[in-house]
């Protein structure tokens, strides 16, 4: 059980992919209009609930509980020799200029 | 009537509500509106956004020679080439890019007017500009982006600037792949009744003629002379389009305007499947071509952003240079700043090869780095998603297929887009309309070529099956 006031990150499609625009590609057409957002849960409930939350903006908001907590993980990414490589190009090709 | 169009009909509306600004009164004549009256018309002279700005502590970034970064390209100019290269630390502004000048007054304007909070439909830098303001102004904040596919893959720059915006205490709605973004956006306007912080706004227009005008400014004051270029990345045209205006406002009429943009040809803006192949969410030729050739396509009845009233040329980059430029810009001057920010720079570091040595070219911006926005965690994320990375030609990258990294720094070139076709482009949509005299003389002004030019073109158009 998921505590009331927690904060989620919840998902609600805002456009079936029957209703969505003329003008899409065939891939994007295929697959429904989806959003997501955070906010605290309004009253108890389990993951994957239909639940509604208060937003940031205090707005009241219904759509599918999908995480709890959330939290960022993003990061600079895994070491790449590429970049190791575009390091050494830039350094040796100004090893010259900077002994002048 | 589906919900969708229910929305979609009440959009004029809607807008008028969230601006408090009738476009109506700028209209003349058929496709002819008076641009200079909606830019000036608006209760803000220039030196009231100067004042607003630096209040918000926005704007007088450092104009910074980059010797090392020239050094460079002049080992691959021949003799007496090499212009010298100047870069606007855009980053050091308030939220870490140029967009805070934009949002400035754009929020300022919202607080003035009575409105308890601001909207922005923004996947990009501009978001954290508009909540950063929001914060200081006390306005409530929600910021709509275009996020993550149907796989719920987000693309990490945007994860990063959702953060920013939340940071400042902003709401974000993430959003889906599609253009429908827009309706859900007016669903938001409609709901809260919040301003329209638009990008596309004279006020998001208005507050970036100050980065031109403090080059100008500090440009003749340093080196007695106004720069030969100016090279603006270019995606919704605001960006150059307010820089240039603040140049010639100063009296840099003579500078030489270019936009310059990441090639992404051939991936679909509106593609779920090509929206994670991209390594840059901004600053490319997906927004950077239609927006020129088609300004109006922006969230607001007529865009304060129209590019081929000012650029003189316009020039695109590949991926791997812009990340290759990036690095050079940490290595040689120490400024780790974002890549997206970085395309004018590599554009400026091949043009500078072809100008003498005694001009000035100034690359008009810088952007904030970070995790998800950093050069390594795109390239990283790109080889995630398979596109394969190389070093050779970067002029034969294949977006979304590969990135190609130079080998050297002469192998970073730019690739110039024919300006006349930009502007055939742009007339094409009015296809077989006859203009009147008035709508003649707003073309003129809109796409800089004389009526004998534009109707030429028009004839070859009218006589086009396609």
């Amino acid at each position: 059980m998921i505590k009331k006031n927690t904060y989620v990150l919840i998902k609600k499609i805002i456009l079936d992919h029957e209703d969505r625009t003329a003008h899409l590609p065939d891939d994007t057409k295929r697959v429904d209009y989806v959003m997501k957002i955070k906010g605290l849960l309004t009253h108890d409930a389990n993951l994957n609930d239909e639940v509604t939350i208060l937003s940031d903006t205090h707005r009241l908001i219904k759509g599918k509980l999908i995480e709890v907590n959330p939290s960022y993980t993003h990061s600079y990414g895994e070491h790449l020799d590429e970049v190791l490589k575009m390091k050494s190009i830039i350094l040796s090709e100004m090893e010259d200029l900077n002994h002048d | 009537m589906t919900d969708y169009d229910k929305v979609m009909s009440k959009k004029l509306d809607i807008m008028k509500k969230s601006l408090k600004l009738d476009y109506q009164k700028f209209e003349l004549e058929g496709i002819a509106f008076d641009y200079e009256k909606m830019m000036t018309d608006q209760g803000y002279d220039f030196s009231d956004v100067r004042r607003i700005q630096l209040e918000n502590n926005v704007g007088n970034t450092p104009l910074i020679e980059l010797k090392n970064i020239t050094a460079y390209a002049r080992k691959f100019a021949k003799e007496g080439y090499g212009a010298r290269i100047f870069l606007k630390d855009e980053a050091q502004n308030l939220s870490g890019s140029f967009k805070a000048r934009r949002a400035a007054i754009s929020v300022y304007h919202a607080k003035k007017l009575g409105y308890k909070g601001v909207v922005a439909a923004t996947s990009g830098n501009y978001g954290a500009a508009v909540a950063a303001m929001a914060a200081r102004l006390g306005l409530k904040c929600i910021i709509v982006q275009e996020c993550f596919d149907s796989n719920e893959k987000n693309q990490p720059e945007i994860i990063e600037k959702a953060r920013r915006c939340e940071a400042y205490g902003a709401e974000v709605v993430q959003l889906s792949v599609g253009p429908e973004l827009f309706y859900e956006f007016l669903n938001i306007l409609e709901s809260t009744h919040y301003f329209n912080a638009s990008l596309y706004s004279p006020y998001g227009v208005m507050g970036i003629e100050t980065l031109g005008y403090e080059i100008a400014e500090e440009l003749l004051k340093k080196e007695g002379k106004y720069p030969e270029v100016v090279i603006a990345t270019n995606a919704g045209g605001g960006n150059l389009t307010g820089t240039a205006r603040g140049l010639k406002y100063h009296g840099a009429k003579t500078t030489q305007i270019i936009g310059a943009s990441v090639d992404l040809s051939g991936l679909h803006m509106a593609s779920d499947k090509d929206f994670n192949l991209k390594s840059f969410t901004t600053g490319h030729t997906g927004f950077g071509i239609p927006f020129a050739t088609f300004p109006d396509r922006s969230d607001v009845p007529r865009s304060a952003a129209r590019p081929l009233r000012y650029m003189d040329e316009y020039v695109l980059v590949n991926q791997g240079s812009v990340f290759f430029m990036t690095e050079a810009l940490s290595l040689l001057e120490g400024m780790e700043r974002g890549p997206a920010g970085n395309t004018s720079l590599a554009a400026a570091f091949s043009i500078a090869q072809t100008l003498p040595k005694d001009h000035i070219i100034v690359v008009q911006e810088s952007e904030y780095t970070g995790a998800g926005k950093h050069f390594n965690a795109q390239i990283s994320f790109a080889k995630q998603q398979g596109i394969k990375l190389k070093f050779g030609n970067p002029l034969e990258e294949i977006p979304g297929t590969n990135l190609i990294f130079p080998n050297s720094g002469k192998d970073v070139k730019h690739k110039k887009l024919n300006m006349m076709d930009l502007k055939k482009s742009y007339l094409k949509r009015y296809k077989d309309h006859i203009f009147s005299n008035l709508e003649l003389k707003y073309l003129e002004a809109e796409i800089r070529l004389d009526q004998k030019d534009i109707l030429r073109l028009m004839e070859e158009i009218n006589e086009s099956t396609s």
